[in-house]
């Protein structure tokens, strides 16, 4: 278990250190994040009231394609100089470096949405009716949810051809329920008339049952020959 | 076994026949729907072939990634065991929701571990994965069938193509997620598919129950028009359900049958191409 969370950690401060360097991924993902929120409100223009009520699903749908961007680069700097192939053959535990990675894309998603919501805030004039607070919660867990199964599907995607395309083709699908375990969440927590705490449970739930999932198949996967 | 093929076409194609005669003559009309009724006798098979084929995919995933080693090959086996004895124990026991057989709950126990040890005995560890490629196949032919017939009989009768219900969604769902996997098959051409899309499928197996629990609180947190609702069917029409649904059944096995024949054939000769290429490059020949 040591030895899980070490390498985890020195996986995780390395891949931080190369983001805190280059920051391509940062700057690739705000400006992408920026652009489709500038575009919604474009082909929107709601007012106040409109606003809040769609709001969740924008943030969440600018989160998600944003995330994507930091998704498909999460592999692709360990396949220059052949690094992947020598983790695959040092005796260090494969669950490490998939937690590693995945706990590496959550912080930057979560820097990114940090830095977003302000900016929707102000583009849509918005203001929570009912508690504010339950936003946290529904971020951390949404976060997480898009994350732990992109990293594995960004995995997997790594050994077909065009990689960048197929991972949105197979995490959308299986994200169905967690998106609209979000949006509806957020959209609740905006308008103040229902409340969230079914969301944040199926939330809660998809992430066990998705992070035990790729815990259990990622050695399978990352050793597959 | 050249001439069972031929055989079971020909009898598949007559039990088509006859359910189809069935379905539009002999069935009786339904009262308020009238004849758009009929295309339930389409709809409803294809639908339970669809599901049957995605749970014998996610069924032969499972047996392809265990069988790689053998520990996890017996864990897998007790479990699927001991899933059976509880369904079994827990239908007579629990109190189930209304409208829930008893017996319904311990036969698909049974089923699944039938159909597990099935496909464990008979298959190779490469026919596990053509089996869970082909079944995946068909089953979103007939869950596209299953999709198309849905809205031409809900335009007539409900006035709409499409309601967000909470069948209609996770039966799209289900699709999507199985065309996202028939792409991963074709996007990836290496040794390393079959692991990959099994991978996927196991996925796509745990994402069946949240989807489908996710759009049922979407819907009752904001109710629609409930469809068709309780309410019994005429036994007549439920003969006619049952006789078309086995057509469908014998139709899904033949084409599944089929395309497993020329899937094998294609691994062959792919083969064999790429030892000879071997050999050429080796300068054997």
């Amino acid at each position: 278990m040591s030895l899980l969370s070490s390498i985890t950690l020195v996986t995780v401060q390395k891949d931080i250190r190369l983001e805190w360097r280059s920051k391509d991924v940062l700057n690739a993902m705000l400006f992408f994040a920026l652009l489709v929120v500038v575009v919604f409100s474009f082909s929107f223009d709601p007012d106040a009231e409109e606003s809040r009520q769609i709001a969740g699903g924008l943030v969440w749908v600018a989160f998600l394609f944003a995330a994507v961007v930091a998704l498909n680069q999460t592999w692709a700097r360990e396949l220059r100089n052949q690094v992947l192939d020598a983790y695959r053959i040092s005796p260090a535990p494969a669950n490490a470096l998939f937690l590693a990675k995945a706990v590496g894309n959550f912080l930057f998603v979560s820097v990114l949405e940090a830095l977003m919501t302000p900016l929707f805030i102000v583009f849509y004039k918005l203001r929570a009716l009912g508690p504010g607070w339950q936003l946290i919660p529904i971020a951390l867990l949404g976060t997480w949810a898009l994350v732990v199964n992109g990293t594995f599907f960004a995995a997997m995607s790594l050994r077909t051809r065009s990689r960048e395309i197929m991972l949105p083709l197979l995490l959308f699908p299986i994200s169905i329920p967690a998106i609209l375990a979000m949006v509806n969440a957020t959209t609740a927590v905006l308008v103040g008339e229902a409340s969230a705490k079914f969301w944040i449970v199926l939330l809660g739930t998809y992430d066990v049952v998705f992070t035990i999932a790729c815990l259990f198949l990622f050695e399978t996967v990352l050793h597959a020959e | 076994m050249k001439r069972v093929f031929p055989i079971l076409a020909i009898l598949t194609a007559l039990l088509l026949s006859y359910g189809l005669y069935l379905a539009l003559v002999v069935a009786p009309t339904e009262q308020t729907m009238g004849d758009v009724q009929r295309i339930f006798y389409y709809h409803v098979p294809s639908a339970w072939t669809a599901f049957l084929l995605f749970s014998l995919n996610f069924l032969a995933s499972i047996q392809y990634l265990v069988r790689r080693n053998p520990f996890s090959d017996r864990l897998a086996s007790v479990v699927v065991i001991a899933i059976a004895v509880l369904t079994c124990i827990g239908a007579y026991v629990v109190t189930l929701p209304e409208g829930v057989e008893k017996s319904a709950v311990a036969t698909t126990g049974i089923g699944i571990a039938l159909l597990y040890f099935g496909i464990r005995k008979f298959f190779s560890e490469q026919g596990t994965d053509i089996l869970a490629l082909v079944t995946a196949e068909v089953g979103v032919v007939f869950c596209t069938v299953v999709l198309v017939t849905g809205p031409l009989w809900a335009r007539p009768v409900w006035g709409i193509w499409w309601t967000w219900d909470i069948r209609l969604t996770s039966t799209l769902v289900l699709w999507l997620i199985y065309l996202s996997y028939l792409m991963l098959r074709r996007f990836s051409d290496s040794g390393q598919t079959p692991v990959l899309a099994a991978a996927l499928a196991v996925f796509g197996a745990l994402d069946v129950p949240l989807v489908y629990f996710s759009i049922w609180i979407f819907r009752t947190q904001h109710p629609q028009p409930v469809i068709g609702g309780g309410g019994s069917i005429d036994p007549r029409m439920l003969h006619v359900l049952l006789i078309n649904w086995l057509a469908f059944l014998s139709f899904a096995g033949l084409v599944c049958w089929s395309r497993y024949r020329l899937e094998v054939l294609q691994r062959e000769v792919e083969e064999a191409q790429a030892l000879d290429s071997l050999a050429d490059a080796r300068g054997t020949r």
